[in-house]
């Protein structure tokens, strides 16, 4: 199943003798008090409202009453001559650069070494895991003291040197990279988990006969267990996409987009434009253009890249 | 490269640079950590001088403060609620559909369980404001299950897919064995198929758990009353009213991640599985 396809799912068959069942009777009681539930939330707050959102963005719309003034594609035109739309959008480039460029040879690395039995080699694992299951706000505000210019970690490393200590998050120079650094300290370990429950399902025979056919040990690195690791690897792109397009509560505690929407990711450009000043129409927008990105991506990759698994 | 041919040598380079970038990642990860947790014993006065020393004075009053407020409890408490309801509901409406998706055959099953993942497909967020007038519509604004209900329908596609796996791979023939003597679906699903399946739903309710306590944007969306807030709304307003007495803050940060870190002591080997599920193919 791994990820996010409806492609994946289709085509399995329940085996034969189900089909025949004892009693369509017994079949049917289930299907009447088993999926209704699951389906029913799962199309009020999840369907319906993206939707919705389709309607709504031909609106000027606060909220209150009922829609009716239309304007059409108007809220999509006001999105895209919106600089900080396209500034959030840079970002989450960004963020994908970051994570591809940084982030996953970070995570392959550390798994190469913490895959192997040693000492602390578990302790190490859990300790770069840490990061990843600690809330986004937490991190956020953690972080904000780091890069605080006053009490913060990073000004005393600054001021023992005799230097005037910066204030990272409140430039527009330095913001998103401080931003950057953070989503590096809270996911790498994430990525790093994903690696090593790959390397360690992998069939070791293989590493094996080619260390004995004479391949040193970065030989059989770079042409047996990356190679195996493709799959795993594009995944871990995968999930990286993913969560830079989700990426909000990080950002809010440390910048909320600021300054001068510098630090704006897609969703944080939506709260802060759309939801936090109820621009019904306007924000729908926004979701709506957010929605088949993220949808038109997750074909596209699972089509291109994914097509094995 | 002739070194890494001699892996078990005392002076190996190899083992030296690894032990040194180990060091250098644990640094990176922990000194934040660290520097939170005793930051929260200082005074703000120490704080500005030794943000990452021990403290030379240990404030413990700024911890005690924290831990005998009405606030902290409320917001944990509150938070507890939020989680609670979304673990149970997401189990009962997720087992119960992955159960029929897993052992019962009919016209559909596959488009249906289709659907469902679609859910996987983008974040909350694009429709959060429709979601807000729908949920505002059902009387449900201000409300405990209006962050949960909308929690549980985004936790459903991950969860049903995760259990369905686990389900399928109970023998189809016991469930035909237990029909034919006269047992039905959903007695077999109560009395087989759930026993049988605790460490799959510890996993489901780990990372549900896991991801309603930590959840900011839906809460921040649907609630409007301080009494009812959520940890994470809780402290960005505690530091909104603490700006820059940074021991404070702090401390109240260290009280607030510590049930995520015990939590994750306990159950570690089911919120790892359980967040990494995704890469295991199906």
């Amino acid at each position: 199943m791994a990820i996010a396809s409806p492609m994946g799912v289709a085509g399995e068959t329940v085996p034969q003798a189900a089909v025949r069942g004892p009693s369509w009777d017994g079949r049917f009681t289930v299907l009447i008090l088993f999926l209704p539930p699951a389906l029913l939330l799962f199309t009020l707050f999840v369907v319906l409202p993206i939707g919705e959102a389709a309607w709504y963005s031909g609106f000027n719309w606060n909220g209150f009453g009922r829609p009716t003034n239309w304007i059409g594609f108007d809220n999509y035109r006001f999105v895209l001559e919106t600089r900080a739309f396209w500034l959030a959008l840079r970002n989450n480039g960004l963020i994908i650069a970051v994570s591809l460029a940084v982030q996953l040879p970070l995570a392959l690395t550390l798994a190469l070494m913490l895959a192997e039995r040693f000492r602390g080699a578990v302790a190490l694992r859990m300790l770069f895991f840490m990061p990843y299951i600690l809330a986004e706000i937490a991190t956020g505000l953690i972080f904000s003291f780091v890069y605080d210019g006053d009490y913060g970690l990073v000004a005393s490393i600054w001021r023992t040197f005799g230097a005037e200590a910066p204030h990272l998050l409140a430039s527009t120079d330095t913001a998103m990279l401080a931003v950057l650094i953070v989503i590096v300290w809270k996911y790498f370990g994430f990525h790093m988990m994903l690696f090593i429950a790959a390397l360690q399902s992998l069939d070791k025979s293989l590493i094996e006969a080619a260390r004995i056919d004479g391949a040193t040990r970065s030989q059989a690195l770079r042409h047996v267990v990356i190679p195996l690791l493709y799959p795993t690897i594009r995944l871990s792109v995968f999930f990286a996409i993913v969560g830079s397009l989700q990426l909000f509560d990080l950002v809010m505690p440390l910048t909320r987009g600021g300054p001068a929407d510098s630090s704006n990711t897609m969703v944080s450009f939506l709260y802060n434009n759309g939801i936090s000043r109820m621009r019904v129409g306007y924000g729908s927008a926004i979701g709506v253009i957010l929605f088949v990105i993220c949808v038109t991506f997750a074909f596209t990759y699972k089509r291109w890249f994914m097509r094995d698994e | 490269m002739s070194s890494a041919e001699v892996t078990r040598a005392p002076f190996d380079p190899a083992v030296l640079f690894k032990t040194a970038f180990l060091a250098v990642v644990a640094i990176f990860v922990l000194v934040p950590l660290l520097a939170t947790l005793l930051g929260g014993f200082k005074s703000l006065g120490e704080l500005r001088v030794n943000p990452f020393g021990w403290p030379t004075h240990w404030e413990w009053q700024n911890y005690a403060d924290i831990l005998f407020s009405a606030r902290y409890w409320q917001l944990l408490r509150n938070s507890l609620i939020i989680s609670t309801l979304t673990v149970i509901l997401t189990l009962i409406t997720a087992s119960m559909a992955a159960f029929t998706f897993a052992h019962v055959k009919f016209y559909g099953s596959s488009m249906l369980l289709s659907y469902l993942t679609l859910g996987l497909l983008f974040p909350a967020a694009t429709a959060v404001l429709p979601l807000f007038i729908k949920v505002r519509d059902l009387g449900l604004l201000d409300t405990y299950f209006g962050v949960a209900l909308p929690q549980v329908a985004f936790s459903l596609a991950m969860s049903v897919l995760l259990l369905r796996r686990f389900f399928r791979d109970i023998p189809h023939e016991l469930l035909e064995a237990a029909l034919v003597d006269g047992c039905s679906y959903i007695k077999f699903f109560r009395y087989v198929t759930l026993p049988l399946s605790r460490p799959i739903l510890a996993t489901v309710g780990t990372i549900t758990f896991v991801n309603s306590w930590n959840a900011y944007l839906l809460p921040l969306v649907m609630l409007n009353t301080d009494a009812l807030y959520p940890w994470p709304l809780g402290i960005m307003i505690y530091q909104g009213e603490y700006s820059s007495e940074w021991h404070l803050i702090l401390a109240f940060i260290t009280l607030t991640i510590l049930p995520t870190i015990i939590l994750f002591l306990l159950a570690q080997k089911h919120i790892v599985a359980g967040l990494t599920a995704g890469a295991v193919k199906g």
